[in-house]
């Protein structure tokens, strides 16, 4: 019984991966984050996850403050946050939130003040999409890996 | 037919972000590396040996450093001193310019990365880095070894406790070599990389003393 729920939650986290990957959210870079947890380092991926989305909350913070005031806007320290949160994301496999960054970036380059507001808005959006879809494939993988363990 | 046991090589890894280096290490470590990271090139430096000034080794004998290190292999920007700041600081360095360097970065930018294959890199990886590439590292780190080997038997010194009691790979270095140069052509990397002084005297085997 415990052995057929555990093949039912694989089919959701299977379908769930299925459609982040289809919707362009992740990438296979993800996937590999997967490859490298092993018996040795068996919290590796939800340790690298859990320093991304810490550090990106942070960037993410930093980037509204510095857009508070259209006049002296810091567009400069702008594109080196956004820069660094590319990075984060695209080591993850976060593809649809570096893409953002990229177009965001762009708006940076431009001193465009309201692009960049605008940027910000579809970058947070993003971002917590795709946070709420990692904390269900997790519970997934949790359930999953208890009921292996209860068959 | 010279098989040896295959050594554990120590690579120090160099890289400002957090999540970059925790995949680095982990990468590495699956690929059968000891592995040190460093969030700077400064403190890269410092852990090399290099002092303060960054003029001066501690020792020009590497039995002096904590742990011998293999291959560095470094983040392209970083703030204050980049990865390529970071290579020539080796390669101006006798005790570290023969320690083979590898640059990786997020952005594909052709002349960043012909400069740093000119200037001393042995290879440019592009993030994020896969397992793949991580095969493309023990042929640089043998061919530095070489070079060691080499310089040694120049000089008719006796072979120091620097290489230590290591045991080299012997077979296919110079293959791996060859596939190692066409996938950075494939890669669109510059072809023309010139490796000044590197030669192999030796042919394709070393012998383990």
């Amino acid at each position: 019984m415990l052995g057929m729920g555990a093949g039912r939650w694989e089919e959701d986290m299977s379908r769930l991966l299925a459609l982040l990957f289809h919707q362009g959210v992740l990438d296979e870079h993800f996937m590999q984050l997967q490859q490298l947890q092993d018996e040795s380092s068996p919290n590796f991926v939800s340790e690298v996850i859990s320093i991304y989305f810490r550090e990106s909350e942070k960037l993410l913070r930093n980037i509204r403050t510095l857009l508070l005031d259209r006049e002296c806007t810091d567009y400069k320290k702008i594109g080196v946050y956004l820069n660094h949160l590319m990075g984060s994301s695209s080591s993850i496999g976060a593809n649809l939130v570096r893409n953002v960054c990229v177009a965001f970036r762009a708006a940076s380059e431009h001193c465009n003040w309201a692009g960049c507001l605008r940027s910000l808005a579809v970058l947070e959006h993003e971002y917590c999409y795709l946070k709420n879809k990692l904390h269900e494939l997790f519970q997934v993988y949790y359930i999953q890996t208890i009921c292996m363990h209860s068959s | 037919m010279a098989l040896a046991a295959e050594s554990q090589f120590h690579v120090l890894a160099v890289d400002d972000s957090l999540i970059d280096r925790k995949l680095i290490e982990r990468l590495l470590k699956t690929s059968s590396f000891l592995v040190t990271t460093v969030d700077s090139g400064s403190k890269a430096l410092k852990f090399l040996g290099l002092g303060e000034d960054h003029g001066s080794a501690s020792s020009s004998s590497s039995e002096q450093l904590e742990a011998e290190v293999n291959m560095v292999i470094t983040d392209y920007c970083m703030p204050e001193m980049t990865g390529y700041d970071l290579l020539k600081k080796m390669k101006e360095s006798s005790a570290l310019k023969n320690i083979p360097v590898v640059i990786m970065s997020s952005e594909n930018v052709p002349a960043r990365i012909n400069r740093c294959l000119e200037d001393g890199a042995e290879e440019f990886l592009l993030k994020p880095v896969k397992l793949s590439d991580m095969n493309k590292l023990r042929p640089h780190i043998l061919k530095g070894k070489c070079k060691e080997q080499q310089g040694k038997n120049n000089n008719n010194d006796d072979r120091s406790s620097s290489s230590g009691s290591r045991d080299i790979i012997t077979t296919n270095a110079s293959s791996n070599l060859n596939s190692t140069k066409r996938k950075a052509m494939d890669e669109g990397l510059s072809p023309e990389r010139k490796r000044a002084g590197f030669s192999r005297k030796n042919g394709n085997s070393l012998t383990v003393l």
